[in-house]
C-alpha cells in the first residue's frame, strides 16, 4: 500500500470508505508527521492533537454506518484566520494571542458537518497581510521545497503543512493572492472561489470586498471534494450569494476540446522570470494539445491593480481592525493610565510593522480630503478592471497566466522592501478586484522550485475552473511531487 | 440690533424592532448590562452585519408620511471613531444615500397659524453602547445592550425660527412616529432625543450665522430652556464684539445652561465609506407599496376631519390628536354622546388630560374609559347634573372606578330642577339675609353673585344653575 500521505484526499476518502485504513490510522499518521516535520517548517500555530483523535474516533463509528457525510474522517488544517468555538485563533497576530474564539466560522461548521477531522490551525502572515508569511507574529513558515525559502502568503502556513504532506489539505484566505501564490511557490493546486461563493462569517477581516476563503490541495478534485462542503448561501453573511451550487465533482471530466483559453498579454510583458514564462507556456501547449484554442487577450487597465488593491484594501482594514482596541478581546496592555493610553499602547504593542502600515495607508487615504483623490478614484479603476475581465470574458471561457512572477524567493529577501514585495501579487489583484473565481495549479519545476499557472474564469465558473485544471493534472504528474525532505 | 433665530433639529428616534438592525439581539428596555448584546453587538473578530427588513419597512413609513422621497437604492456607510461604546471602532450609518429624502411636515404656531418645516434626509442607523462611570472606581463600565439599536435620524432644515417652532415641531414628529408605530417617543428611556443646530443672524441678512450644535436633548422642556439660553449666550456674545465659534454643546439641565464640549477644529475625521459588509439596499415598487398601504390615518388628516366632522378648532383638533390613543379614546366617547362633540372635546383635553397628568398615567391606562365618560356627560346633556356636580362625580368616579349613575344615585347628586323646590330655598337665603337683601335693592348688583352662591351652598350645588339665575333674578327684583 502507499504511504498514506502519498494519498490525495479523495484516494483517502476512498480507502477511508473500503475501510482500508480507519480515520483514527490516518490522524495519527498526519499528527506524528506534524510532530516530526513542523519543527523545520513551522506551519502551524495550533494543534488540536486531542480533538482531532476524538474526532477520528466518532468518525470512525459514522463511517461503519450508511449514510456518513462526504468528508467524513478526512483530516484537515485550517488557516488561523478561521474562528474555531473553543480552540485559540490569533489570526498570525500578537493582537490575538490569547483570543480563544467563542464560535465557529461558517466555512468551519460547515467542513465539520461534512465530517473532517481538524488537526490544528495554520501559520499566517498577521491578519493575511503578507505575500511571504514572514509578518506572522509566530515567525516565518518554512517552504518545503527549500527551507531557506518563503512559502509565500498569506496562507503561508496551510500551503506549507499540505506541499510537506503534514495535512492533506488546508483552507486559506484569498485578498490579492493569499491561496494562489502560495500554491505556486509551494506546487499545490489552490482555488479563491468567486467572491460570495464561499461565506466569510467567521473568517477575520482584512479586506471584507476582497477576501474570500478557498481550498489549498494537491489536485482539483480534492479541491472540488471541499468546496462542495463550502460553497453555498449563508443569511450571516450578506455578501454571500444565494446561487446554486453546482456539482464540481461531476464536471471534473468534461473534455476540454473546443476550450477558448485567453492569453493574458500583460502578463508576460516584463518582470516574469524568465523559467517561470517557459513552463506557463508549455502548459498552455498543453492545453492546445487537449484540444482548446489559445487566443491572446488584452486587459489594458490590469497593471493597475496593485496600485489599486493597495489603496481599497488598507482602506478596508484600516476600518476593519479598529475593533481590536484593548476593550473586550485580545490584546491589553498592562496598567493604561487612561482610555487613550489603553488604545494606544494596546494597539501599538499588538500589531506588527506591516499591519501598522498598512493601517496608516488605509487612514490616509479616507481622510477628508484625500478620499476623492485615492478611495475613490481606486474604486472607479476597481470597475474599469472589472469590466477589462468581463470584455474579456465574452471571448473566452477562462484565462491564463502565470501565477507568481518567480519561484520562492529567500526568507528576509524582500522584508525591508515593501513596494517588491507588493509586486508579487500582481498578476493575483485582478481577480480579486473584479471578484472572479481563479486557480493555481503546478506546471514544472525551475531547479527545485515549483511554478504555478494560474487559470482565472467568470463569476461563479468554479465547476469550469476545476474541470480545466483536473484535465492538465490527467495529463501531468507535477502535483504528485513532494518535496525531499518530507516523503 | 434686531437678531433672527435659526435652528435646525436633528431627532433621533429609535426605531420599535425587536431585534437590532444588524443582529438579533432583543432591543427591550432595561436588562441587565450586556445580557442583549451578541457576538455581533460585541464586535467580535469575524462576525457580520445582518440588515433588519423591519427597520427599513419603518424607515420607508415615515418617509411616505413625511411626503418624502423613497430612494430605490440606499448605502450603509462607516463612521469611524474610538470609543469604548462603539465595539466595532465605526458606527454603520447612512451617509451619501439616505433612505429618505426632501419631505415636509406642516407645524401649528401658537397663533393658529401654520408653518411648513423641511426635512432634509432621514437616515437608518445603529445606536451606540453606554459608559457606565458611577459604580466603578476609577474605572469606566461598557454595557452594549442598546449597542446596534436601530435609529431614524431625522435632520430638519433650518427652518425654525423660535425655541417654540423647535419644540411645536419636535412634538409634530413625536405624534408622528407614534401614529406610525415606528417609535415608542420614550424620551426618558431615549428613545426619542434630538441634537439642535441653533445661530443668529440680523433680521434681513441672508447669510446663516455661525451655528452650535447642542447634543442629546430628550425632554420637550430643556430643549426649549437650552434653546433660549443658546440664542441669549450667541447674541451676547456678538454684541459684545466677540463671535460664535463652531462647536458642540451640551446642555445641562440641572445649571440651565449650555456648555462647550469640542469645537469644530477638535472634531474628528470620521473617514466615511460605502461599509463592504452590507450591500446596497435595493427596494422595490411592491415594498414601498406594501409600507404605504399600512399606514394609518395621520394626525393631520386626523384633525381636519375632527374640525369637519365634529366642528372643533383647528387648535383643539389639533391636541386631540397629538396621540393616536388620545384621538381613539376622543373618538370613543363621541360614538355615544353624539352632538355633544365639543363637550367631549372639552373633558377629554381637560379633566380627564389633568387627571392622567396627576396620575402620570397614559390614556391606555385611563381609570375611566370612554364609556364610563360618555355616561358622565350624557348626564350633563341631558341636565340630571351641573357642570360642576359633573368634575365632582367625575373625581369619585376617577377614584372608585364605578359609573357616572351609580354615583350620583348613591350620592344623591342630582340636579334640582323642580322650580318649586329652587324658589323654596331662594325664600329662605332671602329671608336669613335682609341686610344683603335691602343693599342689593337700593343698587348693589354686585350682590347677586352673593345670593346664587347661598342658593348653591344650601342646595349642596344641585340647584340647576339656569333656573337658580333665572328665578333669583325675579325675586330679588321684588
Amino acid at each position: 500500500m502507499t504511504e498514506l500521505h502519498h494519498q490525495t484526499l479523495s484516494e483517502l476518502r476512498a480507502g477511508l470508505r473500503a475501510r482500508r485504513f480507519s480515520s483514527v490510522e490516518l490522524t495519527k499518521h498526519y499528527l506524528a508527521r506534524i510532530e516530526r516535520f513542523d519543527s523545520q517548517l513551522n506551519a502551524f500555530i495550533t494543534v488540536t492533537a486531542e480533538s482531532a483523535v476524538r474526532a477520528a474516533e466518532a468518525a470512525d463509528r459514522e463511517l461503519e454506518t450508511s449514510n456518513a457525510p462526504a468528508l467524513t474522517g478526512i483530516p484537515l488544517v485550517h488557516k488561523d484566520i478561521f474562528c474555531t468555538d473553543g480552540v485559540l485563533t490569533t489570526c498570525g497576530s500578537k493582537m490575538l494571542s490569547n483570543f480563544i474564539a467563542p464560535y465557529d466560522a461558517t466555512v468551519v461548521e460547515r467542513l465539520a458537518r461534512a465530517g473532517v477531522v481538524t488537526l490544528g490551525k495554520a501559520n499566517m502572515d498577521e491578519f493575511a497581510m503578507g505575500s511571504s508569511n514572514e509578518t506572522s507574529f509566530y515567525g516565518p513558515v518554512k517552504n518545503p521545497w527549500d527551507l531557506k525559502k518563503v512559502p509565500g502568503g498569506s496562507s503561508g502556513g496551510s500551503a506549507a503543512a499540505v506541499a510537506a504532506r503534514l495535512t492533506p489539505a488546508a483552507t486559506g484566505t484569498d485578498t490579492g493572492g493569499s491561496i494562489r501564490q502560495p500554491a505556486a511557490l509551494t506546487g499545490l493546486t489552490g482555488l479563491k472561489p468567486t467572491y460570495g461563493r464561499v461565506s466569510r462569517y467567521g473568517m477575520i477581516a482584512f479586506a471584507s470586498s476582497l477576501d474570500q476563503a478557498g481550498t489549498l490541495t494537491l489536485t482539483a478534485e480534492d479541491a472540488a471534494l471541499l468546496m462542495s462542503a463550502m460553497a453555498g448561501f449563508d443569511a450571516r453573511d450578506s455578501t454571500s450569494v444565494d446561487v446554486p451550487v453546482p456539482d464540481y465533482l461531476s464536471a471534473l471530466d468534461q473534455p476540454l476540446s473546443g476550450l477558448k483559453i485567453g492569453l493574458l498579454k500583460e502578463f508576460f510583458e516584463k518582470g516574469l522570470d524568465e523559467q517561470s514564462a517557459k513552463l506557463v507556456r508549455e502548459a498552455l501547449s498543453l492545453y492546445e494539445r487537449l484540444g482548446a484554442k489559445l487566443i491572446e487577450v488584452s486587459l489594458p487597465n490590469l497593471p493597475l491593480s496593485v496600485p489599486t488593491y493597495y489603496v481599497v484594501a488598507p482602506a478596508e482594514c484600516s476600518s476593519n481592525l479598529s475593533r481590536f482596541d484593548g476593550v473586550r478581546f485580545g490584546h491589553r496592555c498592562d496598567n493604561p493610565s487612561d482610555l487613550l493610553d489603553l488604545y494606544r499602547r494596546s494597539r501599538g504593542e499588538g500589531f506588527g510593522p506591516e499591519v501598522k502600515r498598512r493601517i496608516m495607508t488605509g487612514t490616509y487615504v479616507l481622510s477628508a480630503g484625500y478620499y476623492d483623490a485615492y478611495y475613490l478614484r481606486a474604486q472607479k479603476v476597481r470597475r474599469l478592471i472589472a469590466d477589462d475581465f468581463a470584455r474579456a470574458f465574452s471571448n473566452v471561457d477562462v484565462l491564463m497566466g502565470p501565477t507568481s512572477p518567480t519561484p520562492a524567493f529567500d526568507i528576509g529577501a524582500k522584508v525591508d522592501d515593501p513596494i517588491t514585495m507588493y509586486l508579487n501579487d500582481i498578476y493575483t489583484i485582478g481577480a480579486n478586484l473584479a471578484g472572479l473565481p481563479a486557480m493555481s495549479i503546478p506546471c514544472g519545476f525551475a531547479g527545485e522550485l515549483p511554478v504555478g499557472l494560474q487559470i482565472i474564469g467568470p463569476h461563479f465558473s468554479e465547476a469550469k475552473l476545476l474541470n480545466v485544471a483536473h484535465g492538465y493534472q490527467r495529463e501531468t504528474q507535477w502535483h504528485r511531487r513532494i518535496p525531499k525532505g518530507f516523503i | 440690533m434686531n437678531w433672527e433665530t435659526v435652528i435646525g433639529l436633528e431627532i433621533h428616534a429609535q426605531l420599535a424592532t425587536k431585534s437590532k438592525i444588524f443582529s438579533s439581539s432583543a432591543t427591550a428596555y432595561g436588562a441587565a448590562p450586556n445580557a442583549q448584546a451578541n457576538l455581533v453587538d460585541l464586535g467580535y473578530p469575524g462576525v457580520l452585519p445582518v440588515l433588519n427588513r423591519e427597520a427599513v419597512r419603518m424607515a420607508v413609513k415615515f418617509g411616505l408620511a413625511v411626503g418624502a422621497g423613497i430612494s430605490r437604492r440606499s448605502i450603509f456607510a462607516r463612521k469611524n471613531y474610538f470609543y469604548p461604546d462603539l465595539p466595532k471602532g465605526y458606527q454603520i450609518s447612512q451617509y451619501e444615500k439616505p433612505i429618505v429624502e426632501k419631505g415636509t411636515l406642516e407645524i401649528l404656531l401658537e397663533d393658529g397659524s401654520r408653518k411648513t418645516i423641511g426635512i432634509t434626509r432621514a437616515h437608518l442607523e445603529e445606536d451606540a453602547g453606554k459608559s457606565l462611570h458611577e459604580d466603578f472606581q476609577g474605572l469606566s463600565g461598557i454595557d452594549l445592550n442598546r449597542a446596534g439599536t436601530p435609529l431614524l435620524e431625522i435632520v430638519s432644515e433650518p427652518d425654525m425660527r423660535s425655541a417654540k417652532e423647535a419644540v411645536a415641531y419636535m412634538k409634530k414628529i413625536h405624534t408622528l412616529v407614534r401614529y406610525l408605530e415606528i417609535c415608542d417617543g420614550n424620551m426618558q428611556e431615549g428613545s426619542f432625543r434630538c441634537d439642535a443646530n441653533v445661530s443668529v443672524r440680523p433680521f434681513g441678512q441672508e447669510k446663516f450665522g455661525t451655528r452650535c450644535e447642542i447634543k442629546n436633548l430628550n425632554s420637550f422642556r430643556f430643549i426649549e430652556k437650552a434653546i433660549n439660553y443658546e440664542l441669549a449666550r450667541q447674541i451676547e456674545l456678538i454684541e459684545g464684539g466677540g463671535k460664535v465659534r463652531q462647536e458642540t454643546r451640551l446642555y445641562d439641565p440641572d445649571k440651565g445652561e449650555t456648555r462647550a464640549l469640542r469645537s469644530k477644529e477638535e472634531a474628528n475625521d470620521y473617514r466615511y465609506f460605502p461599509d463592504p459588509d452590507l450591500l446596497p439596499v435595493a427596494l422595490d415598487d411592491a415594498f414601498i407599496e406594501s409600507a404605504r398601504a399600512s399606514l394609518p390615518e395621520l394626525p393631520d388628516q386626523k384633525a381636519a376631519r375632527y374640525v369637519k366632522e365634529f366642528g372643533l378648532s383647528d387648535y383643539d383638533a389639533g391636541l386631540l390628536t397629538a396621540s393616536r390613543e388620545m384621538g381613539d379614546y376622543y373618538e370613543s366617547v363621541v360614538a355615544k354622546l353624539q352632538g355633544q362633540e365639543k363637550l367631549a372635546a372639552n373633558w377629554v383635553m381637560g379633566e380627564l388630560s389633568g387627571a392622567l397628568n396627576k396620575d402620570g398615567l397614559d390614556i391606555t391606562a385611563s381609570r375611566i374609559n370612554p364609556a364610563q365618560l360618555a355616561g358622565l356627560l350624557a348626564r350633563i346633556a341631558d341636565e340630571t347634573i351641573s357642570g360642576k356636580i359633573a368634575k365632582e362625580v367625575f373625581e369619585q368616579m376617577w377614584i372608585e372606578g364605578k359609573d357616572a349613575d351609580a354615583i350620583i344615585e348613591s350620592k344623591g347628586l342630582k340636579q334640582i330642577t323642580d322650580t318649586g323646590a329652587i324658589e323654596k330655598v331662594i325664600d329662605e337665603v332671602m329671608a336669613a339675609n335682609p341686610k344683603q337683601l335691602a343693599d342689593y335693592r337700593s343698587g348693589k348688583d354686585k350682590l347677586f353673585g352673593f345670593f346664587v352662591g347661598q342658593v348653591m351652598k344650601v342646595t349642596g350645588g344641585k340647584a340647576n344653575p339656569a333656573q337658580v339665575n333665572e328665578l333669583l333674578k325675579q325675586k330679588l327684583a321684588g
